[in-house]
C-alpha cells in the first residue's frame, strides 16, 4: 500500500514536470523582499522603532493576466488590477508623533484611518471605485474603512502628488479620504502580518507582538503600493509594496524610568533567525552624534558595520546588523540588540525640527469657534512655502471671509488658495493653500465656524464625546542644512526613496497636526414624541382658532333649556329648600 | 403731519447709528432670534468672499440669499450700515402714505354705508371718526420704527429689512391702486422670499373693490381682472428670474434659495416651529411633515379670502402674521413688519379678550430667548428644551394675538350691522356667542 502511493507520487511529480511550475522556477527570480528595522533614539529618552518591508515585484499588474503570486500578497494584487488603482496609501494610527520633540518623523501618519489613491486614467467611474476600494480594504485590514463615503472624501488639487511612476496629474482621478476616530488593534495588526511573506514567524518579524506595540505612545502601520522604473532607463514598471509599521516605546511605561533600551525589553523577543525569502534583512541604529561631539549611545553587540548617510538634511551614523551575515548568529543563537546612554542627556541638546505644527480650536460656547494653526518655521535664515491641506466636516460651518494669516504681527497672503464648501450631509469642506514660511518665524492661520444642530439620528452613540476633525496635511520642501548627494535611490535605506526629491538641497516632509476633538449642541433625545405632539399642537391651537372663526358666525345666545346637570341641581335645590336656577 | 414723522424718522436713526457704534453691534449680530440662515449678514459677506475666490455662492450650504442681493451689495458693501437704516426709513414711509390712503378709504366707505343705511342706529361710538383716525399713521411708522425688534434686526444687518421694505412698497402700490407697480412689488418679494406669494389673494381683492368689480366666480370683469394681475404678477417673476439667471450663468440659485426654503435642510435654532421639530422627527416620516408643514402656510389663504373679501386690508395683516409665524426661518423682523399694523386696528380694543396676558407672553419670551439659549449654549446647564419650550410659548401668544384680534374684528362686524345693545326676544340683554 505505502509503496504503491510512493510511486503514485513519484509518477505523478514527473507527469507535472514539464509543466508551467517548473517553467517558473527555472526563470530568474521576479520578486524581491527586503526588511529593515530603524532603532532610533529620540531625545526625550523614548526609543523609536520602525520597520520597512519592501516587496518589489517586477510584473505588469495592470494589464497581464497575473495569476502566480509568491511574494506580493494576492489580496492586495488582485485588488490593484481589479479596481484600476494606480497608486494605494493606507495608514492606521494610534497616538500622535510630538514633532516638536522627537523630530522629523521618517513617515508620520495622522491620527485613525488615512487613505489615499489615485486611480488609473482608465477608469471611468472613479467614486464607485473608490467606494469599492474602501470597502474591500476595510474587509482585508479589519478596520472600519466602510465608514469612508462622500461625507469625508475630498480631492486635493495640490497636496498629495503621485509618490510613483506618473503619466499626468489630472487631480479627478485622486480621492483622500481620512476616519479620525478610527482605533488601531490587535485585530487590525493580524492581517496586515499576514500580507508579509514570512508572516511573523521568521526575520524582523517575530519581534511585533500585539501586547508589547500596543503599549506605546504611537503606532502606526501603513501599507503602500506605487509603480516604480523597474530599472535606471524606465522602460518597464514594477510593483512595489511597502509595509511600514512605526512604534514609539514611551520611557515611562515600557522603559520602566530607565533609558536603557533593548530589543528584549521593547518587543519582549530577540531575533533568532533571517527570513529565507529575504534577500535583504537588516537592523539600524541611529547613533548620530548629536551637537557634533562624541556619540554618546552605545549599542551591543558590536554591530557589523558602520553606515553614515545623510537623512532629512542631516548627516547621521547608525550601526548596522546584516542578520544574512554568517557572522552575526556565530557566537549566540539569537541577536539582541542593545543600546546604553553614556553619558545623561541634556534636555538642552534638544534640536528643533526646521518645520512643525500644531493646531488647535479656540473660543467658547457651543455656537460659534475658531480652528488655529500654528506653523513654526525655524530655519535660521531660509524661507520656504508649505501646502496646508484642511479638511473640516460639513457641520462646522467654515467662513472663509475669516481666515487671517498672521505672520511677525503682519498678513501673509497665501499665493494659491483652493476652498471648495461644503454640501450639507454630502461633501466636506476642503481648504488648501499655499503659504510662504519666512525664516524663523511663526504663523498663525485662524478660521471661524459655526457648530450646526444635526438630526437627532445623526449623532453618534455618545453625542457628548464630541465629533471629531481630521488631521491637516502640511506638505513642504524643506531646505536641509546639509546637502545631499545624488545617490541610488534603490540601495539607500530607511524610507529616503518614498518620497521624490528634485535635488539635493531639499527633502521633502509631508506633517500632520493634531486631529481636533469638537463638540456640537445636542438636541434632547429623549423627546421625539413629546416634540412632535407639542408642536403639533401648537398648530392645531391656530387651526382651531381659525377654523372656528372662519366657520362659526356670530348668533344671539338662545336661554337654554338646562341640560341633565341643570336639572339635577335643581333637584337637589328643591330638597335643600332654595330657589331654583 | 411731515414734521412729526421727519422727528420719529430722526429718533430712529439716532438709535440705530448709536447701536452700530457700540459694543452691542457685534452680540446682537450673532442672535439666532434675529437673523436665519436664510438673511444673516455674516453669510452675505461670505457669499460675495466666495464671489472673490472664484467660487459659486450657491456650491456651498452657506449662501441662500437671491443673486439680486448680491448684486446690490456687490457694490454697497461699505456702506451696508447706511443702506439698512435708509431700508427701514422707506418703509416706515412707505406704511404712513400707505395707511394715510387706506384711512381716507375706510372714511369714505363708512360713509357710503352709514347714508345707505346699512348700519344698526345705535352704533354711534363703533364709528371712526377722522379725529382718531388723525394719527394712524403716525402711530404705524413709529411702531415700526422704534419696534425693538426692528431696530436689533437693523443693527444686526439681516437682509428682512429689505424684504419687509418690498412688502411695504407692495401695500402702498396696492392701496394706491397700481396694479402693475404691485404686481411688480409682490414678484420681487417672492422672488427673495417664496411665502409672500400668498398675499397675492387679500392684493387682488383689494384691487377688484377698488375698481368696483363685485367678487362673483361668474363675472367676466373679474376673471379678466383676476387673469391681468395674475399675468402681471408672473411676468415680472419670469423676469427677474431670468435676470439672475444672467448674472451668474447657472441656475444653482434655484435649489440653493427656494429648496432650500422649501426643504428647511439647516437645523439652526430659531423663533419659529421647524428645527426641533425637524431634529427630533424620526427620518422616514421627515418628507411627509415638511410637505405639511410648508401647506400649512399656504392654505389658510382660500378660507380668509372667502370670509373677508370685504376687508382686504385686514386679510393682509392676518395674511402676513400667517407667514410671520409659520415659515421656515422666521426672525423678529417678521414679526415686526405684522405688529406695525396693529394701531391700524386700535378701534378693535374694546372687543379684545385676552390682550394683557397676550403682550405679557410675547414680552416675557422676548426676554428669556437670550437667557435660555445662554444656559444652552454657554453656560450648559439648560439643555435645548428650554429654548424649545420659550419658542412654543412665543408662538402660541402669536397665534391667540392674531385671532384675537380676527375674533375682535368679526365681532366689531356684528355688531355694526346688528346694533350694539342687543336684546333677546324675551327683553333682556343677550350674550354673543360663536356658533
Amino acid at each position: 500500500g505505502g509503496m504503491a502511493a510512493a510511486v503514485l507520487l513519484l509518477l505523478l511529480l514527473a507527469a507535472a514536470g514539464p509543466g508551467p511550475g517548473r517553467a517558473e522556477a527555472g526563470r530568474e527570480r521576479r520578486d524581491a523582499l527586503r526588511e529593515e528595522l530603524l532603532l532610533t533614539p529620540l531625545p526625550t529618552g523614548d526609543v523609536a522603532a520602525t520597520f520597512q518591508f519592501r516587496t518589489r515585484w517586477d510584473a505588469d499588474l495592470q494589464r497581464g493576466a497575473v495569476s502566480h503570486y509568491r511574494l506580493f500578497p494576492k489580496a492586495l494584487g488582485r485588488l490593484v488590477a481589479a479596481l484600476g488603482v494606480r497608486e494605494l496609501h493606507l495608514a492606521l494610527t494610534q497616538g500622535f508623533w510630538r514633532t516638536r520633540y522627537w523630530g522629523q518623523p521618517p513617515l508620520q501618519a495622522p491620527a485613525g484611518a488615512e487613505l489615499w489613491v489615485w486611480f488609473q486614467p482608465t477608469v471611468t467611474d472613479v467614486d464607485k471605485a473608490w467606494k469599492e476600494l474602501s470597502n474591500i480594504l476595510s474587509g482585508i485590514f479589519c478596520a472600519s474603512l466602510n465608514f469612508i463615503d462622500s461625507t469625508n472624501t475630498v480631492i486635493p488639487t495640490a497636496s498629495f502628488k503621485p509618490l510613483g511612476l506618473a503619466n499626468g496629474t489630472d487631480h479627478h482621478l485622486l480621492r483622500y479620504a481620512v476616519l479620525p476616530r478610527e482605533v488601531v488593534c490587535t485585530e487590525n495588526l493580524t492581517p496586515w502580518k499576514k500580507l508579509l511573506p514570512c508572516g511573523s514567524k521568521a526575520g524582523l518579524a517575530v519581534l511585533l507582538k500585539a501586547e508589547r506595540l500596543f503599549h506605546s505612545s504611537y503606532h502606526s502601520q501603513a501599507v503602500h503600493i506605487r509603480p516604480i522604473c523597474r530599472d535606471a532607463s524606465c522602460l518597464a514598471v514594477s510593483w512595489e509594496l511597502r509595509q511600514t509599521l512605526t512604534v514609539v516605546f514611551d520611557f515611562f511605561s515600557s522603559g520602566q524610568g530607565k533609558k536603557d533600551w533593548s530589543l528584549f525589553k521593547m518587543f519582549s523577543r530577540t531575533l533568532t533567525d533571517t527570513c529565507p525569502l529575504a534577500s535583504q534583512s537588516k537592523v539600524y541604529v541611529d547613533i548620530s552624534p548629536k551637537n557634533k561631539e562624541k556619540e554618546l549611545l552605545e549599542v551591543s553587540p558590536p554591530p557589523t558595520s558602520v553606515h553614515e548617510a545623510v537623512v532629512q538634511g542631516d548627516k547621521k551614523t547608525y550601526a548596522v546588523y546584516d542578520l544574512l551575515s554568517p557572522s552575526l548568529f556565530n557566537t549566540s543563537r539569537s541577536l539582541n540588540v542593545q543600546l546604553k546612554w553614556k553619558r545623561p542627556q541634556d534636555s538642552s541638546e534638544m534640536p528643533i525640527p526646521t518645520l512643525h505644527a500644531q493646531r488647535y480650536v479656540g473660543g467658547y460656547g457651543l455656537q460659534t469657534g475658531e480652528i488655529c494653526t500654528l506653523i513654526y518655521n525655524t530655519h535660521p535664515y531660509r524661507a520656504f512655502p508649505v501646502i496646508l491641506l484642511e479638511t473640516v466636516p460639513w457641520y462646522l460651518r467654515l467662513y472663509v471671509h475669516t481666515l487671517t494669516i498672521i505672520t511677525k504681527g503682519k498678513e501673509n497672503k497665501p499665493s494659491y488658495i483652493h476652498y471648495q464648501p461644503a454640501q450639507d450631509r454630502t461633501r466636506p469642506h476642503l481648504l488648501e493653500m499655499l503659504i510662504q514660511l519666512p525664516a524663523n518665524s511663526v504663523t498663525k492661520i485662524t478660521i471661524q465656524f459655526e457648530r450646526a444642530l444635526l438630526k437627532w439620528t445623526e449623532y453618534p452613540p455618545d453625542p457628548n464625546h464630541g465629533f471629531y476633525v481630521g488631521s491637516s496635511v502640511l506638505s513642504a520642501l524643506v531646505p536641509s542644512v546639509i546637502a545631499m548627494k545624488d545617490m541610488d535611490v534603490e540601495q539607500s535605506p530607511l524610507f529616503t526613496s518614498l518620497f521624490p526629491s528634485s535635488d539635493g538641497s531639499s527633502y521633502f516632509v509631508r506633517l500632520y497636526t493634531e486631529p481636533l476633538l469638537v463638540n456640537l449642541p445636542t438636541p434632547d433625545f429623549s423627546m421625539p414624541y413629546n416634540v412632535i405632539c407639542l408642536t403639533c399642537t401648537v398648530v392645531a391651537v391656530c387651526y382651531g382658532s381659525f377654523y372656528n372663526l372662519l366657520t362659526r358666525t356670530f348668533h344671539v345666545e338662545e336661554p337654554s333649556r338646562g341640560g341633565l346637570a341643570k336639572r339635577l341641581a335643581n333637584v337637589i335645590r328643591k330638597l335643600r329648600g332654595v330657589p331654583p336656577l | 403731519m411731515a414734521a412729526p414723522l421727519v422727528l420719529v424718522v430722526l429718533a430712529a436713526v439716532t438709535v440705530r447709528a448709536a447701536l452700530y457704534r457700540s459694543s452691542l453691534a457685534g452680540f446682537i449680530a450673532e442672535r439666532v432670534e434675529v437673523t436665519s440662515p436664510l438673511n444673516a449678514w455674516k453669510r452675505v459677506v461670505e457669499g460675495l468672499a466666495l464671489l472673490d475666490l472664484g467660487v459659486s455662492p450657491y456650491s456651498g450650504a452657506i449662501f441662500h440669499e437671491t443673486p439680486l442681493i448680491i448684486y446690490l451689495f456687490h457694490f454697497l458693501i461699505e456702506y451696508a450700515e447706511l443702506v439698512f437704516m435708509i431700508t427701514d426709513v422707506l418703509t416706515a414711509v412707505a406704511l404712513y402714505l400707505a395707511i394715510q390712503d387706506f384711512n381716507k378709504v375706510v372714511f369714505k366707505k363708512q360713509k357710503l354705508l352709514i347714508e345707505l343705511d346699512k348700519y344698526a342706529p345705535d352704533v354711534a361710538e363703533l364709528i371712526q371718526t377722522p379725529m382718531e383716525m388723525h394719527y394712524i399713521p403716525l402711530k404705524v411708522a413709529l411702531f415700526y420704527l422704534l419696534n425693538p425688534y426692528t431696530v436689533m434686526s437693523c443693527v444686526a444687518k439681516s437682509t428682512c429689512a429689505i424684504n419687509n421694505s418690498v412688502i411695504a412698497f407692495f401695500i402702498l402700490a396696492t392701496i394706491k391702486g397700481s396694479a402693475f407697480l404691485s404686481a411688480v412689488f409682490l414678484a420681487l418679494a417672492t422672488y427673495q422670499s417664496l411665502y409672500p406669494l400668498t398675499l397675492f389673494a387679500p392684493a387682488l381683492l383689494y384691487l377688484l373693490q377698488r375698481q368696483f368689480i363685485p367678487i362673483k366666480l361668474k363675472s367676466k370683469s373679474f376673471w379678466l381682472y383676476t387673469m391681468q394681475y395674475a399675468s402681471l404678477y408672473l411676468c415680472s417673476l419670469v423676469v427677474i428670474i431670468c435676470l439672475s439667471f444672467f448674472l451668474l450663468n447657472s441656475w444653482d440659485f434655484i435649489p440653493s434659495v427656494y429648496g432650500f426654503i422649501l426643504s428647511v435642510p439647516d437645523l439652526t435654532p430659531n423663533i419659529g416651529l421647524f428645527w426641533y421639530f425637524f431634529a427630533e422627527m424620526f427620518e422616514h416620516f421627515s418628507l411627509f411633515f415638511v410637505c405639511v408643514f410648508q401647506i400649512n402656510v399656504f392654505f389658510y389663504t382660500i378660507p380668509l379670502a372667502i370670509k373677508l373679501k370685504e376687508h382686504p386690508m385686514f386679510f393682509m395683516f392676518v395674511q402676513l402674521a400667517i407667514i410671520s409665524i409659520f415659515k421656515s426661518y422666521p426672525t423678529v423682523g417678521d414679526v415686526a413688519l405684522y405688529m406695525a399694523f396693529l394701531p391700524v386696528w386700535n378701534h378693535l380694543y374694546r372687543f379684545l379678550r385676552n390682550i394683557f396676558i397676550l403682550s405679557c407672553v410675547l414680552i416675557f419670551c422676548s426676554f428669556l430667548f437670550p437667557v435660555l439659549w445662554h444656559l444652552w449654549i454657554y453656560a450648559g446647564s439648560a439643555n435645548s428644551n428650554f429654548y424649545y419650550a420659550i419658542t412654543l410659548t412665543f408662538n402660541i401668544g402669536q397665534i391667540l394675538l392674531i385671532s384675537d384680534y380676527f375674533y375682535a374684528f368679526l365681532r366689531r362686524e356684528y355688531y355694526l350691522t346688528h346694533g350694539l345693545h342687543l336684546t333677546r326676544q324675551d327683553g333682556t340683554e343677550a350674550m354673543l356667542v360663536l356658533k
